[in-house]
């Protein structure tokens, strides 16, 4: 094992997951918290011959990775908040083009400018829902330094296997947290690129899905597959159609190909959960006061448990329907005031009390905080 | 012959296009594909892009490799893909609303940093696709569905707004000129940086129609009554030359193009290892 070890910030691995994943090209607006990632990705890239770009707004940014992974480079784009709202249009539009791409928002306080350099964990439903209209969405958030480069590396290999846009959600906590890492070397980390196709142009149909595949097979511009792209509902050719039926059938591959394959994109870490009486379920910064609180509940004999999604978007329904049939009460705690755990609660069993803890004042929650909020509301240890 | 234009460089299952009878962007675009094969480019090579409007239909129909993105943002998409693969000949095809509001900022900024994309303007000084909206582009006192009592905005010479942002080759025709869109768009190509052709167009069904302009071969009347070649204005009176539109090529010069410029910073890394 020759792995470098190195003292590194959340916002630093992510640039080195991505150029590990393979990233070529990176285009950004800065923006508190997540300037580094475009700082280092301006100094990284060209050093390998990628390319990065300032571009003069959020939107731009967007559009610019779009263009530069249709024509063949892997691409990035990070941003917070108030950017990651300007992102949306796009956003929406590489979920219907099916172009692979990495969008990271290292989250901080809003709504609006709110607070930029205090985390926040209040993106979450617009990680989801951001973008009109029906789409897939892969959403994954780490909670070290080490896995938001490991998540980097993976939100590029879900982009290119599924042909979508993969969001990174980092809070400020994480983006700017420092610690210890050892990168993989180059041979170690699974890398996937996007499957292109190999029939004669004039057979290549752009966006219809071959038998055994998962997703249409990806030809760059300037490869000789001359093909269209549209935003528009579009048939199997890539050409604008109105039928109802095509509209329909295309809505629902884009949601099939996530959710036939939610078992490859379902990541979590279970912490002490076999024997708890009570789970927590947070993720990001939060899971890590979380793990504090449990300790010190145990040293105090509650039996308490972590849940932590990796991944928060597809919602994990059946890992949360488990834990909710096994432990009878559970906790979401997040840096918002109640996003993810209204899914919890669609999809928790109905025996199962659901406690929400939330804020929103900028602030870390703290593991002390937590183990009040379980020994007051959720056994009633005090004041009920 | 047109045949063998269409059959070369168009799809021709997807035609007829959507355009209204006596609309002039079907001009414009074969004046486009008439550049491109005067200059022989490889199909292959060439990567057309639009934004959203009745002008960003056209690369449906042209057998390159096209994109149809979102609304006023085709320069920002073609500043990836070109900086992806600066091999690519990259043309933008927009309209005065999709590149002169919605996407007036990606355009000052790909000039300012005169990369190496073609944009075509079709300018038909209104919001055709929606039904005839007031554009940046509806000359002042004109009438459009959203500027009942005519527009009191001042409209923009995008000409002169792209030179100043540091377009290296602006030109300037219009479909009744359409010899002229095809000399200007090869300058344009030929040109190592930012191109812009504004070409003006008509729309009978809204702009005319609601500004009283006649039909169609009427207000193509008009483009080329109302226009004065850029190699005539020195030798015209003055009074000649009032409420005139210029055409021709305006201006080209010679800057460091931006993908260019940023290949040598590449190369610079590779040579300090």
């Amino acid at each position: 094992m020759n792995n470098k070890a190195k003292l590194m910030q959340g916002n630093e691995a992510c640039v080195e997951g991505a150029l590990a994943a393979g990233m070529q090209f990176y285009a950004g607006y800065p923006i508190t918290p997540s300037t580094e990632i475009a700082e280092i990705s301006a100094l990284k890239l060209p050093k390998i011959g990628g390319k990065f770009i300032q571009m003069e707004d959020e939107i731009s940014s967007m559009a610019a990775i779009i263009g530069a992974s249709l024509a063949g480079k892997k691409s990035m784009t990070a941003t917070s908040g108030p950017g990651f709202s300007l992102k949306q249009e796009n956003i929406g539009y590489a979920a219907i083009t099916e172009v692979p791409c990495v969008i990271v928002n290292v989250q901080r306080g809003g709504p609006s400018t709110g607070l930029p350099t205090s985390p926040s964990q209040g993106d979450v439903m617009q990680a989801r829902w951001g973008t009109h209209g029906d789409h897939p969405v892969i959403a994954l958030t780490p909670a070290s330094v080490k896995e938001t480069f490991d998540l980097t590396v993976k939100a590029f290999n879900y982009a290119e296997k599924y042909r979508t846009p993969v969001m990174l959600i980092l809070d400020e906590v994480i983006g700017h947290l420092r610690e210890k890492v050892e990168t993989p070397n180059k041979d170690e980390a699974e890398i996937i690129d996007r499957v292109k196709p190999t029939c004669d142009p004039k057979d290549y149909n752009p966006y219809e899905v071959e038998d055994g595949d998962i997703v249409p097979r990806m030809a760059s511009f300037g490869d000789g597959y001359r093909y269209h792209v549209t935003g528009l509902v579009h048939d199997k050719t890539g050409f604008p159609s109105n039928d109802s039926t095509i509209a329909e059938n295309l809505v629902n591959r884009l949601m099939n190909k996530i959710g036939d394959n939610i078992d490859d994109i379902s990541n979590f870490e279970e912490y002490v959960l076999d024997d708890a009486d009570i789970a927590i379920i947070a993720y990001g910064s939060t899971a890590r006061s979380a793990k504090s609180a449990i300790q010190s509940a145990r040293e105090q004999g509650i039996k308490v448990g972590l849940f932590r999604p990796v991944t928060i978007w597809p919602f994990l329904d059946k890992q949360i329907r488990h834990l909710t049939n096994k432990i009878k009460k559970v906790i979401v705690v997040e840096m918002n005031l109640g996003q993810y755990v209204l899914e919890v609660e669609r999809v928790a069993n109905k025996d199962c009390e659901v406690f929400r803890y939330g804020r929103v004042n900028g602030r870390l929650i703290t593991p002390d905080e937590i183990l009040e909020k379980i020994k007051g509301d959720v056994l009633c240890l005090a004041n009920c | 012959m047109p045949s063998k234009l269409l059959d070369k460089y168009f799809r021709m299952d997807k035609l007829p296009h959507i355009w209204c009878p006596g609309c002039g962007h079907g001009i414009i675009m074969k004046a486009i594909v008439d550049a491109i094969d005067k200059m022989g480019l490889e199909k292959d090579k060439v990567c057309i892009v639009s934004g959203i409007g009745c002008s960003s239909r056209a690369p449906g129909y042209m057998d390159f490799n096209t994109l149809h993105t979102t609304h006023g943002r085709a320069l920002a998409f073609a500043t990836g893909i070109k900086m992806a693969n600066p091999e690519l000949h990259v043309i933008v095809v927009t309209g005065d609303g999709d590149s002169a509001a919605i996407g007036g900022n990606h355009l000052i900024h790909a000039s300012r940093r005169n990369i190496d994309i073609t944009t075509i303007i079709f300018n038909n000084n209104i919001y055709g696709m929606t039904g005839g909206q007031y554009s940046p582009t509806t000359p002042t006192g004109e009438k459009g569905t959203t500027a009942p009592y005519g527009n009191i905005d001042k409209d923009f010479d995008l000409c002169k707004l792209s030179k100043a942002a540091g377009a290296t080759y602006v030109g300037r025709a219009t479909a009744y000129h359409a010899k002229m869109i095809k000399d200007l768009t090869i300058k344009g190509i030929q040109n190592k940086g930012f191109s812009i052709i504004e070409s003006l167009s008509v729309c009978p069904t809204y702009y005319g129609r609601k500004n009283k302009k006649g039909d169609s071969p009427d207000m193509m009347k008009t483009l080329k009554n109302n226009t004065v070649n850029i190699k005539a204005v020195d030798k015209l009176d003055k009074n000649k030359l009032e409420n005139k539109i210029i055409i021709g090529e305006l201006y080209s010069s010679k800057e460091d193009e931006y993908t260019e410029s940023y290949q040598k910073i590449i190369d610079s890394m590779q040579e300090g290892r």
